[in-house]
């Protein structure tokens, strides 16, 4: 284990055909994550078959590196047009977004890929010197985990939203609601289809959020008049020095973001709710939360280290137990099968040169990956220039490319307009849209984790609390949802009380 | 068939093809729909005819896979349903083809498809724990019987499997009728890799994996697999060492999962002939075969009317099982 392992993976990563894999992979992967709706796991998979004649390491390193590259690019559309290119970057269209529409698009990009390097460099360390230990540490979580953790992402957001509660509140029962539609994987029975046969495969969450920000963001736009403004943006690579003095300042969002990423990685879909989370946690323990949302960069910074360190997180179950933690890491685990090796626990003995030339090939990739997302950061910021008239439409040429992606099937596209129509209304109101979203891409995995623990338990919510993992998290969740309460009497208490420090 | 489009046809095979004496080729990229998740058995299975394909030049265009998995794979389905006299587009079956209409009344069913191939059928095997003190069939089911998992509520054992109402509830239930007294409680979880890992961390007292989603954990030893579902033991490896339910317990309880092709509805007959011979091929690679036996697949490859039989049959027993099960849409 560790440096000389390491070693002998550099020398396989470290071959100029490798690397050239690697700076391809990467491109793709930037393409692939800029577009909505082709996610990873697609550019993954149709890439696949392409891998049969290559050698497995560098087949595999050419997957991975589409996939960091898919990490880096989905941050670029939720920066400059609100639209999250993959389901992750939802929490960085909060306030990258805001910041684009003040010119400072081009520190977000940098904040958002710097971060997201950060992120990923964390996760991997930890990769190459505790795979093994973290695996068995993975093993333990099962539904009653899984479901303490659910309760927590919640909860961190539970009196963050600043405004109505009730507007909240009515937000995220409405992303439940969304979220149960079609099958239910417990009872195998339909829900709430009312008979259409079109509902039974219910929302997919990428195409509601396209929809709801995406969609909605440019009714807005429409109402406010369709000028032939644009956004005036530096073309110059200082932007990225400069980024980078002012990014020291938010080393504690760094820090907590990778830990959140890392163990939220561990388990499937965890790079969504990590981003989430960290982005939730960001703003509670920062100094100014009023700032959030309304284009602050730590609100870059948080989602984005949690989001690439989930995501390189989930390689690990991948590698070690053979499970994977991402549905792109899903797609990779079929293309080891094919390539004649049997993930799993004997891989790391079986085949070291494998899997110590995929962990190094992490620190090539995603080195190459920021260095080249950044020289290309004034260039995405520039596409900003270009006057809304003509940008619009082809935003919504790609939003609908995007939502017929994800199926291949005609009825997404109409349900990303129906949703468009629904963020405009929220954002009319003011009902916040994040419970919303919040709820629809877990609402699905929680009810699961939720059911099965109770199954297990013959009904005994007990389960919660009596095994020690799922009691830690599930007492955590709930010091976090009666905080908001908590708080004002603090406050009385101490005149004004310090913030609470974060850890 | 006339004469000119014999000669014609003959022609175009020595110009285009020569070693294929077919008429009918694809003209376009061939829609290969799976109607299971991304990382499934069906989905690796589809993923690697496509790479075969590729890398043996067996058709002149390529497969486009197409993950179509919406409400337990009925997205498929019903897709594929639409395409009525499409000669480039198939699907992959999987137990899903028979459990899903059955279990909510979709309106599909295999006779809508065209059949072209069994590829392979998937075994079932009894697992638990490696660190449990079951070391048969027999003691684990004595344990369940007499509710002695003792890590559980009430020593109520669990059983964990893919999705509900599908194969591996079929076969639990099948396999509680068998023996008197017998009653797990099931639960399920969304695919059969994270179904293994459930039991490898202790989270379900058993599962009915298929061989290939526990091998590496097996091989680790960290899960013991205690009967095979199967009327014959497993010929590969040492697979061959696990004795059958039948063997193991006196009980016959046996389930095989279709692996199959079908075509889209009314195909035409020369792209069905087409598919059937580049299928064929298909299994003939040493790749597959390799995938065969580390997955501890049985090769059943059948076109025809042998593989309608087959089917036929096969749908009548889901009918039969689900029903016992009380598993069939009221």
């Amino acid at each position: 284990m560790g440096i000389e392992n390491l070693l002998l993976g550099f020398h396989v990563a470290i071959t100029p055909y490798n690397l050239f894999i690697a700076v391809v992979g990467i491109t793709l992967g930037t393409v692939i994550g800029v577009l909505p709706g082709l996610g990873g796991a697609n550019g993954v998979a149709i890439l696949l078959p392409l891998t049969f004649t290559m050698p497995p390491t560098s087949a595999i390193i050419l997957l991975t590196s589409l996939y960091w590259g898919a990490l880096f690019g989905g941050a670029i559309t939720s920066v400059l047009f609100n639209i999250p290119g993959e389901p992750w970057s939802v929490a960085t269209t909060f306030d990258g977004y805001p910041l684009a529409r003040q010119g400072q698009g081009g520190q977000a990009l940098t904040a958002a890929f710097t971060s997201s390097f950060v992120g990923a460099l964390f996760s991997i360390v930890l990769i190459t010197f505790f795979a093994p230990l973290l695996a068995e540490v993975a093993l333990k979580f099962g539904p009653p985990e899984f479901f303490a953790i659910q309760l927590l992402t919640f909860s961190s957001f539970v009196g963050l939203g600043g405004g109505n509660p009730v507007k909240s509140l009515v937000a995220i029962l409405l992303g439940f609601i969304l979220a149960a539609v079609g099958l239910d994987v417990v009872t195998g029975q339909l829900r709430m289809t009312f008979g259409f046969l079109d509902l039974m495969k219910g929302f997919d969450f990428i195409v509601a959020v396209i929809g709801l920000f995406g969609i909605g963001e440019i009714l807005l736009s429409v109402e406010e008049g369709l000028s032939f403004r644009s956004i005036p943006t530096g073309m110059n690579l200082r932007v990225v020095l400069d980024t980078w003095k002012v990014l020291p300042r938010y080393r504690r969002t760094f820090v907590r973001g990778a830990f959140i990423g890392f163990w939220m990685g561990f388990k499937p879909g965890g790079a969504t709710p990590a981003s989430f989370m960290s982005y939730a946690f960001a703003k509670r323990f920062s100094k100014h939360p009023e700032r959030f949302g309304k284009g602050e960069l730590e609100g870059v910074v948080a989602p984005e280290t949690a989001a690439h360190a989930a995501g390189v997180a989930a390689i690990l179950p991948m590698i070690t137990l053979g499970i994977p933690g991402s549905p792109t890491a899903a797609v990779m685990l079929g293309g080891l099968i094919i390539w004649g090796l049997q993930p799993g626990p004997l891989l790391f003995q079986e085949k070291p040169e494998f899997v110590w030339g995929l962990i190094a090939s992490m620190y090539t990739g995603n080195f190459i990956g920021v260095l080249m997302v950044l020289a290309f950061v004034p260039l995405f910021a520039a596409i900003l220039r270009i006057p809304f008239a003509i940008l619009t439409p082809v935003i919504v040429v790609v939003c609908a490319v995007g939502s017929y992606a994800v199926h291949s099937s005609m009825i997404d596209i109409w349900y990303m307009l129906i949703f468009g129509v629904v963020g405009y209304a929220f954002k009319k109101l003011d009902y916040p849209l994040a419970p919303l979203v919040l709820a629809l891409v877990l609402g699905d995995l929680a009810e699961n984790a939720l059911r099965q623990s109770l199954i297990m338990s013959q009904g005994t919510p007990g389960i919660f609390v009596t095994r020690p993992i799922a009691g830690a998290i599930t007492a955590v969740a709930i010091f976090f949802f009666v905080l908001p309460a908590l708080t004002p009497w603090w406050r009385r208490f101490h005149g004004s009380a310090p913030a609470p420090r974060a850890t | 068939m006339k004469l000119s489009s014999v000669l014609l046809s003959v022609l175009a095979s020595l110009v285009i093809v020569p070693d294929s004496s077919i008429a009918w080729e694809p003209a376009k990229p061939i829609e290969f729909v799976v109607p299971a998740g991304t990382g499934g058995g069906a989905d690796q299975m589809a993923r690697l005819i496509a790479g075969l394909a590729d890398k043996h030049k067996l058709t002149p265009r390529p497969l486009i896979v197409v993950n179509k998995s919406g409400a337990a794979g009925a997205e498929g389905f019903l897709d594929v349903k639409n395409k009525k006299g499409d000669a480039h587009t198939i699907i992959i079956t999987l137990s899903n083809l028979f459990t899903t209409p059955l279990h909510n009344n979709l309106p599909f069913n295999w006779r809508d498809y065209t059949p072209l191939a069994r590829m392979a059928l998937d075994e079932f095997v009894l697992w638990v724990n490696a660190d449990s003190p079951y070391k048969t069939a027999k003691e684990y089911l004595a344990a369940v019987k007499d509710k002695q998992c003792k890590e559980r509520q009430g020593g109520q054992c669990l059983m964990g499997g893919t999705g509900s109402a599908q194969e591996d509830q079929i076969l639990t239930i099948q396999l509680e009728q068998a023996l008197a007294g017998v009653k797990f409680t099931y639960v399920p979880f969304k695919g059969g890799g994270e179904v293994c890992v459930n039991l490898v961390g202790k989270h379900v007292d058993s599962t009915v994996n298929n061989p290939a989603e526990c091998a590496s954990h097996w091989r680790a030893g960290r899960v013991r697999p205690l009967a095979v579902f199967d009327t014959a033991r497993l010929t590969v490896g040492e697979w061959k060492n696990i004795p059958t339910i039948k063997e193991a317990l006196g009980a016959d309880v046996s389930y095989l999962m279709l692996r199959g092709i079908f075509g889209a509805p009314n195909m035409p007959k020369d792209a069905v002939d087409w598919y059937v011979a580049f299928l064929k091929k298909v299994t003939e690679t040493p790749e597959w075969k390799k995938y065969m036996e580390e997955g501890a697949l049985r090769p059943a490859f059948a076109a025809g009317a042998e593989y309608v039989t087959w089917v036929e049959e096969n749908e009548r027993l889901h009918k039969e099982l689900m029903g016992k099960g009380g598993l069939l849409k009221k």
